[in-house]
């Protein structure tokens, strides 16, 4: 019966989704207010009816209802709760149905928060949006409804991929999603400018808030995955440059390269050509992942459930919405118009050669990520490219891009004095060349990439600082007035681009000192690894509520430091015998301890796998801290004067 | 300002991609092509799971179009395939030799004795090393080898009714 409710709702969804886009368009072509205030309640109608469809499903999970295939086929008894509900996001159709109500959530909000902007504007922008819910839902309910019933039931499930039995399971995709999805935010206000001819400094604010808000989620989303792979796969790696990796990294780069666009037409009304193509491409990027994760055109570890029927689907579906929206953009661009003037060197143009840069590196991903199809395509034999790619071209090109990050917190809007530029930062160039020189050595080993990667950190930082100490000086206040005084956009700026640095110290010290060794180990023996000594105790058998798992015990001793144990564990789950890896960790400040059992030997030895990580939470930490910065932007209360503003920004 | 050409680069960019994308679609990014195809199979001599008194070798099956099919009872895959086996087994009327990979003799038997045998001779690879020169990695894995024992198709996965009868059938008897 619930199902059948769920499945009843998505229909309605459909239903009202249409009566969104279609009178909303109507409305805002024809002028009629009635029309577009009937186009705003379907959009909140769709979003319930969305939710209620989600609720049904989630409550056929939480039943363990096996009379519907999609449960059958993600959950069983045996699985723990917060697993029977993360089941729910475990397969092809509920992760669409998920899509779907993120989709439908924002276009709530944006209902709820859009006001004051003016009618015709705001109801184009829901009508675009409604048209992605059409596109969706309609997916959903012609080639992939989670409602289906299997008849008669089954008795228990197939439970869900062990890989994914994790609280990162229960995270991951939900937040990621609301990053993905919350780019089709900007991608609507980009057509509802088109659309209308024309695109104000207050729309781009507008704009710039909800971009940076799904730009956080997807940030944060991006982390959690990243630091899953690192504990689950057992290799201890933390990015493995796969297809579905890069298809949730190139909406961010793109996404970066949009707050910062937004940023220049906001304030200087400049850029807004570019400003509406990447507001487009973030959400093309989007789309496209979606795409190639549910498609199977590229060997991914994330391909779960691909299927080319439905890759068919999407694929047309990609080539209306992006097709649509980039013929739109040839023929309406002219009428946005270029916006105001700037000098060669100014804040504009580091911002536009930021701009360029991240989308070099957007474009220098999906080469990489597409290339195997490419030459498949033309009947050019098989290859994969793999992460020794991506390293060679990746770091490059975002070179430039953080020495820049240095000198755009100087540059004056409009026009700068190069010279001037150069005097202010003397001293943190000083400085940081001074720290990337000695501190490799302190760590142990000189080595030039080591060097080289600490620079770029510490410039960053040390540009971040004198700048913040420039504040300080201008203001007679005591430090913590001047701190607290602060625009909060300003410190949201300054704590994301510290956050880069902070990843990018993580990044190059594990990479330069990280320590790695497999061994075979007998219990009782011990090994040192770098200071560390691992004593291998041995082997005991467990069971968890769904599985048996052999863990092994380790004793670790540092000096004179207390000794603690590590137990790594490799876990069957009932109905599928291939053992999964629960890598050991201790995480620290400055290293990461990381321990992973590998397979049974002759004579009750074990292949074991120990790695040093020297500063790699640190690249989690960054990650966080870019987000926090984006939190920081939010609360400035420029972006919460908006309802006073009302008069000012109607035309 | 009025329509320029340069405003369609994205439009073309992104429907070049979608060409690519289209082909895509058809293709198989899991299907690796085998570098032995076309170069003679590895030679390797095994006794028989059956009987370890008479050996198996790849030498002397020159002169016949045969198939060696590599399986192994941990192996769902096999289960979904050994009931088209069987009746490769009856219809084909060429030797079916079953490599049981990675495997105990014991559990291999057992599941041939539970589920009947389609293999005309039966080796045991227990340590992989015969897989390692066929290159296997995924299992259940299909080689076709003809008169002069050179490999002339290979199948990852399961066989499937499409693949036996659109492609290796026709194979096999272009070969004899």
């Amino acid at each position: 019966m619930i199902p059948e409710l769920g499945h009843f709702s998505l229909i309605l969804a459909l239903a009202l989704a249409v009566m969104q886009s279609g009178f909303s368009f109507k409305g805002a072509s024809a002028n009629q207010p009635v029309l577009m205030s009937i186009g705003i309640s379907a959009a909140r109608g769709q979003f319930i009816f969305s939710g209620l469809a989600f609720l049904s499903l989630a409550y056929a999970f939480y039943t363990s209802d096996f009379s519907v295939l999609y449960v059958a086929s993600n959950s069983n008894v045996a699985l723990p709760l917060q697993y029977k509900l993360a089941a729910i996001w475990g397969g092809h159709e509920g992760s669409m149905l998920l899509w779907a109500m993120t989709l439908s959530l924002w276009t709530m909000a944006v209902t709820l928060f859009s006001r004051h902007l003016p009618e015709q504007f705001r109801a184009r922008l829901i009508g675009t949006m409604g048209l992605i819910s059409v596109g969706f839902l309609v997916f959903i309910l012609f080639s992939s409804n989670p409602f289906d019933r299997l008849i008669p039931a089954a008795m228990d499930g197939r439970s869900l991929n062990p890989l994914l039995q994790d609280p990162g399971m229960v995270f991951h995709p939900p937040v990621l999603y609301m990053g993905y999805v919350g780019f089709s935010v900007a991608f609507a206000f980009a057509i509802a400018a088109l659309l209308g001819g024309e695109l104000n400094p207050e729309w781009a604010r507008w704009t710039r808030t909800w971009t940076t808000v799904a730009w956080i989620f997807l940030t944060v989303g991006i982390a959690f995955g990243s630091r899953w792979a690192y504990y689950e796969l057992g290799w201890g790696g933390w990015w493995f440059w796969d297809a579905v990796e890069n298809a949730s990294f190139m909406p961010w780069l793109v996404g970066t390269a949009l707050i910062h666009s937004l940023a220049v037409t906001e304030k200087r009304d400049a850029f807004k050509m570019w400003t509406v193509l990447l507001a487009i491409f973030a959400f093309s990027l989007s789309l496209l992942g979606t795409f190639l994760v549910r498609s199977g055109v590229l060997t991914s570890v994330h391909a779960f459930a691909s299927d080319p029927t439905r890759g068919l689907f999407i694929l047309i579906f990609l080539g209306l919405v992006i097709g649509g929206a980039l013929t739109l953009f040839a023929i309406r661009a002219p009428s946005v118009g270029l916006g105001g003037k700037f000098g060669v060197v100014s804040r504009e143009s580091f911002l536009l050669s930021n701009n360029v840069v991240m989308v070099v590196a957007a474009g220098v991903v999906m080469l990489g990520t597409l290339y195997p199809l490419f030459l498949d395509a033309l009947g050019m034999g098989k290859i994969s490219v793999g992460p020794p790619y991506f390293n060679l071209v990746f770091v490059p090109v975002m070179t430039p891009a953080i020495f820049m990050m240095g000198l755009a917190i100087f540059a004056r809007w409009k026009n700068a004095e190069l010279p001037a530029l150069m005097v202010r930062l003397k001293w943190a160039f000083l400085v940081s060349v001074v720290s990337a020189l000695i501190v490799p050595s302190v760590m142990g080993e000189w080595k030039p990439m080591v060097s080289f990667g600490l620079l770029m950190a510490f410039w960053v930082i040390a540009s971040a600082c004198v700048s913040l100490l420039d504040r300080f000086k201008t203001n007679s206040t005591s430090l913590l007035n001047t701190i607290i005084d602060l625009p909060k956009a300003y410190l949201g700026m300054i704590v994301a681009h510290m956050g880069v640095a902070v990843f990018i110290i993580g990044v190059t010290l594990v990479n330069g000192y990280g320590k790695e060794q497999d061994l075979r180990m007998t219990p009782g023996q011990s090994v040192k690894v770098d200071s560390f000594t691992f004593e291998f105790q041995g082997i005991s058998q467990d069971t968890g509520p769904n599985y048996m798992t052999t863990k092994g015990h380790f004793i670790v001793t540092h000096g004179n430091g207390t000794p603690f144990t590590l137990e790594p564990e490799k876990r069957s789950y009932d109905q599928d015998s291939m053992p999964m890896t629960e890598a050991a960790i201790n995480p620290g400040l400055i290293r990461d301890l990381y321990v992973s059992l590998g397979e049974p030997l002759d004579q009750g030895a074990w292949a074991v796998r120990i790695y040093i990580k020297p500063f790699v939470q640190w690249i989690w930490a960054g990650c966080l801290m870019m987000a926090a910065g984006g939190i920081l932007a939010l609360l400035d209360p420029r972006y919460r004067r908006r309802n006073k503003d009302k008069q000012g920004a109607s035309l | 300002m009025k329509f320029q050409l340069k405003h369609l680069v994205p439009l073309s960019i992104f429907l070049v991609l979608l060409g690519f994308l289209m082909v895509g679609l058809k293709l198989d990014p899991h299907e690796v092509p085998s570098p032995l195809i076309n170069k003679p199979a590895p030679l390797f001599e095994q006794k028989l799971m059956t009987d370890a008194n008479q050996t198996f070798s790849v030498g002397k099956m020159r002169g016949q179009v045969w198939l060696l099919n590599v399986w192994a009872s941990w192996c769902t895959a096999c289960r979904q395939e050994h009931p088209l086996l069987m009746k490769m087994s009856q219809e084909l009327g060429i030797p079916l030799v079953g490599l049981d990979y990675k495997d105990t003799d014991t559990e291999g038997l057992a599941v041939l004795n539970q589920f009947g045998n389609p293999y005309s001779t039966l080796v045991a690879d227990v340590e992989g090393r015969v897989g390692i020169d066929y290159g296997v990695y995924g299992v259940p894995e299909t080689y076709l080898i003809d008169k002069a024992g050179i490999i002339r198709y290979k199948q990852i996965g399961p066989i499937t009714e499409e693949v036996l009868y659109s492609t290796l059938i026709p194979l096999i008897k272009g070969l004899q």
